[in-house]
């Protein structure tokens, strides 16, 4: 089991193990772990020894370094390489290498860190369990018989099994912060535009984002650093600049702090009764460390999972279009020439129908549906409007607290197969989620304790817009004075 | 044609490819003819997790384009995605614009074909940018049915500019496309090749019958595939002709089938009938999420008013009213862009006679021009050169044979005019000069002296060449004057 990413930064300052022994140990991790958890859909083993032979020349010969140098760092199979595979966990990208590298990846390599692989995740980011994957379910390394959650699902267990120090996932609609409360470790969705987009496979591309996913709040600010910033190829890129979020006091200090909980999930049945208590707990642990607690509501949070469901797909169905079988990726071996539409309809819905599993496809036809004409005004239009006053819920309750404390899911990690064939039981669970999507904020998942079952609980600090140090802040001061996050699986 | 009153509505959909360096979206080239698959990046391919980013310049065309057809610029526009399956659309949808276009409610001025005094204003609905699709080549040659896809053009900007159905016959057509395409080559904002695919036409046309004093309209026809204004002009005649025998023999209207799409085939000058839609389209249009909504400041707008200068059309009006040349003369020069109206008005200017300068132009340079295949920004004879030579010869001090000389010169040589006339030993005879010499060549020809008494005016003629070879300088006007004084 390898160490934090500060640590082994450390000890390879100290000479004490060099890049390639970590990328070993990484590997044998992973070799060790993976029949079992199935984290990963391709394992870059001869690429990371190369790039972990390169840092240790560098250190070697006395050259700079950057701020990941030797650190093996797995990433979510939904952003571009240009040396491995990037599936999206379909079979319709299934071997499919772009030519080219998403800009976060480009900004690892440059950081130094070693790229190990890439890992399992919902099909096309859609999932909430990592069972809608093309190549097989990824499981929880707490309880094998447990998802661990989506879809980020690979990134988050692959750090909890200890494999990698580092992942990067994305958050579509809790895709990093659900995963993460489900494996005991810590996921952060920053701000919409704080990180390029540029290179991630598009899913919903106004609520995509891409975020770190590590042990503790250090090793999250440390990987966060690296990946932000502005980005003049992705027009939603935020011009700002990215303040050093490692310098982040470590204090248990929160005086002056004003943390708001939310009346309507403290009061919401369909939780879990340990999720609800380690919440309170929480605010308790905020509160001795100086923060004042305020009860805070928003009006509009039921229609957080409609509005979302309506938005996503839509965007999916048009974003998923190009996947037709003409270009790259799959492509049918039976195409109809006698078919009533002619043999190129044909070809794109016979490679369609065999590249997409299904949930892929009810989003698409979600989508399409509520884009079609005579309903757009109904469904498309109308949600977007209720997205405007779900921001507005934000902004109003902002002004009466600096950070949102409440649960990142309403259950702890459930059981493979137990939600997969309901849709609307596996929506829900990004029902404490969605809103940091819709209105663009930045949300982060600590570990905050554990159930009946030994299963780790997230909890979820919201911000408001490019207020990440205020989240990695408290979430320290958190961690500085709470021991969740130090227990293994 | 017909036992009716007939009217033809005809609507225009123009698409121009903007003169921009690189594409509407990313940094690749968008210039016409390189090999396929050559000027192509992820985002123009549409690979998985590209994304686009807008070219300001495209914007700027766009805004200057609308201005100059009297189109209002909203302050925000904003991008949409048209969504439709086709191999050369690689994203399966169109960065468009839906209901917030860049150019809105203008018009655009043309003569009336029918009355070359009187101008008719045609509406411009909108005009909006969208990216360019791809090409598909189909190889059917041999019983192979082959398609290959070129994506150079992928993602080159257009705008599309949407006519109201303003236009009532195949020639006013002609002609809106015509003052079109002088507008925007004139203003560099497309170079308009309709061989290349840089303007491109679809029409809409249908015909109102008047049947008993009640309105019949047939079925509206979209025709594509013109690509030449002939073409546009002689697809339209044909449509109408057509629409026209259908309804007599079948009566169908508009209220039986509303639109149809018919292709032009040049070759037997005749439209056909395009596969079929069986129900509309409905493209699912949604603000694209990756572009964030384009803000226009009204100063931006005002500072590109500023910049558009004078237009063909209002040059072309005031050639006429200002240097009095006939409408024929001022659209040529005006056609010719902008380049040559400067050079047309400096030399005006310069030689004091604004109808000499327009038919020297015409011909001489213009000709020249075609001849060395050269631009009038290249052109060796100076707009103040050839005003100089031109107001010699409006002082008489030089005929137009010695002026031709002079300017054939000028083409070859670096030199003023003064230096020219000099070279080549073009002297001012004086008057006894010219007097003796007539009277030399009226003693040597007795016959031609009866001739002229008798009535022959014209035989005077031959002397004049006469002169001309035994004095060069000789100005020929001078010498019949002289000749048919000294006969009496």
């Amino acid at each position: 089991m390898l160490d934090s990413a500060k640590e082994l930064l450390r000890m390879q300052e100290s000479g004490d193990l060099t890049a390639v022994e970590i990328t070993e140990q990484a590997l044998a991790a992973i070799q060790h772990s993976d029949p079992q958890i199935n984290a990963f859909t391709h394992v870059a083993a001869e690429l990371a020894v190369d790039a972990a032979r390169r840092v240790d020349a560098k250190r070697l010969a006395g050259e700079a370094l950057g701020p990941l140098a030797g650190i093996p760092v797995a990433v979510k199979d939904v952003l571009c390489t240009a040396d491995m595979p990037t599936t999206c966990s379909s079979r319709m990208l299934k071997g499919f290498q772009p030519p080219y590298d998403a800009t976060v990846i480009h900004k690892l390599r440059e950081a130094d860190a070693v790229l190990i692989g890439k890992t399992n995740m919902d099909e096309f980011a859609m999932g909430a369990s990592t069972e809608t994957s093309a190549f097989g379910v990824t499981r929880n390394p707490w309880d094998t018989d447990r998802t661990p959650g989506g879809s980020s699902g690979g990134a988050a267990a692959c750090v909890a099994a200890g494999n990698v120090p580092l992942s990067l996932g994305s958050d579509t609609g809790g895709s990093i912060r659900q995963p993460a409360a489900f494996c005991g470790v810590t996921g952060l969705k920053p701000t919409y535009g704080r990180v390029s987009r540029y290179g991630l496979v598009a899913f919903a591309s106004s609520l995509d984002q891409v975020g770190p996913i590590a042990w503790s709040v250090d090793d999250v600010a440390l990987l966060l650093e690296s990946i932000a910033g502005f980005e003049p190829r992705d027009s939603t890129s935020l011009n700002q600049g990215v303040p050093n979020y490692s310098e982040i006091l470590q204090t248990t200090d929160l005086r002056g702090l004003k943390i708001g909980i939310l009346r309507e999930s403290s009061e919401n049945k369909a939780v879990d009764h340990a999720i609800l208590a380690a919440v309170h707990h929480a605010g308790d642990v905020f509160r001795s460390c100086g923060a004042e607690l305020v009860e805070v509501n928003l009006p509009h949070s039921e229609y957080w999972v409609p509005t979302y469901y309506v938005i996503a797909p839509c965007e999916a169905s048009s974003n998923l279009s190009r996947y037709e079988g003409a270009h790259y990726g799959h492509r049918t071996e039976s195409i109809d020439s006698n078919s009533e539409q002619g043999p190129l309809v044909s070809a794109y819905c016979r490679s369609r129908e065999e590249g997409f599993g299904a949930e892929v496809k009810r989003r698409i036809m979600v989508g399409m549906y509520a884009l079609s004409e005579g309903y757009a005004d109904k469904y498309y239009n109308q949600a977007l409007k209720v997205r405007r006053l779900i921001k507005g819920d934000f902004d109003a309750a902002f002004t009466q607290c600096d950070l949102l404390l409440g649960p990142v899911t309403p259950s702890s990690a459930f059981r493979i197969g137990e939600k997969v064939d309901d849709p609307i039981q596996m929506y829900l669970c990004d029902l404490f989620t969605v809103g940091a999507n819709l209105a663009g904020l930045p949300a982060i998942s600590l570990p905050g304790g554990f159930d009946e079952h030994g299963l780790p609980i997230g909890i979820q600090l919201q911000a408001p817009v490019l207020e990440e140090s205020r989240l990695l802040f408290a979430a320290g001061a958190f961690q500085s004075v709470t021991d969740y996050h130090t227990k293994r699986p | 044609m017909t036992a009716h009153e007939v009217t033809t509505i005809i609507g225009l959909e123009v698409h121009v490819q903007l003169k921009t360096q690189t594409k509407l979206f990313c940094g690749c080239s968008a210039a016409f003819g390189a090999p396929p698959n050559t000027q192509v990046c992820p985002v123009c391919l549409g690979l998985p997790g590209a994304l686009p980013v807008m070219n300001e310049h495209a914007i700027e065309l766009a805004i200057r384009a609308g201005l100059a057809i009297h189109c209002s610029i909203p302050p925000m526009t904003k991008w949409d995605r048209k969504q439709y399956f086709y191999p050369d659309l690689p994203k399966g949808y169109q960065i468009s614009q839906f209901d917030l276009p860049i150019c809105a409610d203008g018009y655009l001025e043309i003569t009336d074909p029918a009355d070359p005094d009187g101008t008719r204003h045609i509406g411009i609905i909108r005009a909006h940018l969208e990216e360019d699709a791809g090409k598909s080549m189909h190889d059917e040659v041999a019983g192979k049915s082959d398609t290959r896809i070129d994506l150079n053009r992928c993602g080159t900007p257009l705008l599309e500019i949407v006519s109201q159905p303003d236009l009532r016959s195949a020639a006013e057509v002609k002609e809106y496309l015509t003052q079109l395409k002088l507008i925007l080559t004139h203003l560099d904002v497309s170079d308009c090749e309709m061989q290349e695919g840089s303007l491109r036409v679809d029409a809409n046309v249908n015909l109102h019958i008047d049947v008993d004093g009640k309105k019949v309209a047939t079925p509206i026809v979209e025709v594509k595939n013109m690509n030449s204004f002939r073409a546009v002009e002689r697809a339209l005649e044909y449509e109408v002709e057509r629409q026209y025998a259908d309804w007599e023999n079948d009566g169908l209207t508009i209220e039986d089938n509303p639109k149809t799409t018919r292709g032009w085939d040049d070759v037997n000058q005749r439209t056909f009938v395009q596969r079929e839609k069986e129900e509309s389209a409905d493209y699912r249009y949604f603000p694209d999420p990756d572009l964030l909504p384009v803000r226009i400041p009204s100063e931006r707008v005002e500072a590109l008013r500023q910049s558009l200068g004078e237009l063909p059309r209002a040059t072309y009006l005031r050639l006429q009213s200002q240097h009095d040349l006939k409408p024929y003369d001022a659209d040529v020069i005006v056609n010719q862009g902008p380049a040559m109206i400067a050079y047309f008005e400096r030399v005006a200017e310069v030689s004091g006679d604004a109808k000499r300068s327009s038919s020297w132009i015409q011909q001489d340079v213009m000709r020249t021009l075609k001849d060395r295949e050269l631009s009038i920004d290249a052109f060796p004879v100076t707009s103040v050169g050839l005003g100089e030579l031109l107001k010699l010869v409006v002082k008489g001090q030089l005929d137009n044979t010695r002026a031709r000389d002079v300017f054939n010169y000028l083409l070859d040589h670096e030199s003023t005019v003064d230096q020219a006339i000099q070279s080549l030993g073009i002297e001012q005879v004086d008057n006894s000069e010219i007097d003796a010499l007539c009277q030399e060549l009226l003693d040597a020809n007795p016959a031609v002296v009866a001739d002229v008494r008798s009535g022959k005016v014209q035989a005077v003629g031959s002397l004049i060449g006469q002169a001309k070879k035994k004095n060069p300088n000789a100005n020929p006007q001078q010498v019949r004057e002289t000749l048919l004084k000294l006969i009496g």
